[in-house]
């Protein structure tokens, strides 16, 4: 019964120090950079050769990334929040920024570190911090937006209870909050049209 | 018996051997010109309650408790503060545009309402850092102020 009972206690020990080591490791972020860059490349391919129509892929990617976010935070699906987070992070690391101008790429390059850090804080959080962060993010898509363009027409919504008052984009001109989702899916206004 | 004996020393061998693994220290001598309590003009209760309940892990100077000399301890407050000091470094803080500014503000505000942050397991051993109600208002009161005279 003793020696039973050493080695139950023998092997925790064991089994906290593996674990203690190995979770040092684990939380080294991986990086997502090889799949990051043959989307690029396939993105490239795709579009005509003119440096506009390339930039204008890139730029619709992170707002369709965005989007597919809002209606996974409107349908109060976290884990498709944290993956449309996770694809919006490489989207925003595929942003290629040659072609604007100095205070352009200033500007943008701003938006893409804040941006991609929301949208990476969303990819591992629950829920309520998932709208935290994509507060900010809605702020980051907007800036960017208002200099790269947009081909598709974007709403801009607005919901006056949340957080003092909260903005977002949404592709249709119904209103549907991703800050509140199921509890209070249409609270809230078009503020903005943005073409 | 024989071999639960073999394992008791195999451990007790790893546990001193791992001792000798260095860690880097998170402390730095100069003081940042970009610090957070440098560039702005923060009261001083406020100014007590980052340096206590704060700045421990997010900056580059950390005041280490005694168990940092045992391994594997000084592994875990290595990655701890490696990761605070990633999402937010209060030395660095005039570097950061003041897009992201207003975004770690807002962070640091939720966080607080949140009682999320100073982390349990670091008020566990820092009693001192543990936030009261009063600390907490003057601190987001403080940073609200000052996210909303960011332009």
């Amino acid at each position: 019964m003793k020696t039973r009972k050493t080695a139950i206690l023998t092997s925790a020990i064991a089994l906290t120090a593996v674990i203690t080591i190995s979770c040092k490791d684990g939380n080294k972020k991986e990086s997502a950079m090889p799949m990051s860059n043959e989307m690029h490349q396939e993105d490239v391919n795709e579009s005509d050769t003119s440096m506009d129509a390339t930039q204008g892929m890139e730029a619709k990617e992170i707002v369709n990334g965005y989007l597919s976010l809002k209606e996974a935070l409107v349908a109060d699906d976290s884990d498709r929040a944290a993956e449309a987070g996770g694809k919006l992070v490489t989207a925003f690391e595929n942003f290629d920024l040659s072609g604007y101008s100095d205070s352009e790429q200033k500007e943008l390059k701003d938006i893409i570190e804040n941006g991609s850090e929301q949208a990476e804080h969303i990819s591992d959080s629950p829920m309520k911090h998932q709208r935290e962060h994509f507060k900010t993010l809605s702020k980051d898509i907007t800036d960017m937006v208002a200099i790269t363009g947009t081909d598709k027409k974007l709403y801009e919504q607005f919901c006056p209870m949340y957080d003092g008052g909260s903005a977002w984009l949404s592709a249709s001109n119904e209103v549907r909050n991703p800050y509140y989702g199921s509890e209070m899916l249409t609270c809230g206004k078009v503020q903005r049209e943005i073409n | 018996m024989k071999v639960l004996k073999s394992i008791g020393w195999i451990l007790l061998i790893a546990f001193v051997v791992i001792q000798f693994i260095p860690t880097k220290r998170n402390q730095s001598d100069s003081v940042s010109k970009a610090d957070f309590l440098m560039v702005n003009t923060v009261p001083s209760s406020v100014r007590q309650t980052l340096q206590v309940s704060c700045y421990n892990c997010h900056s580059n100077n950390t005041d280490y408790p005694w168990y940092n000399k045992v391994q594997p301890a000084a592994w875990y407050l290595e990655h701890h503060i490696k990761e605070a000091k990633s999402e937010l470094n209060f030395n660095e803080w005039a570097d950061y545009s003041n897009r992201r500014k207003k975004s770690k503000l807002r962070s640091i505000i939720n966080q607080i309402e949140d009682d999320q942050m100073p982390l349990d397991s670091y008020t566990l051993i820092h009693r001192d850092a543990i936030l009261s109600e009063k600390n907490k208002m003057a601190l987001i009161g403080y940073m609200t102020a000052l996210r909303d005279s960011l332009k």
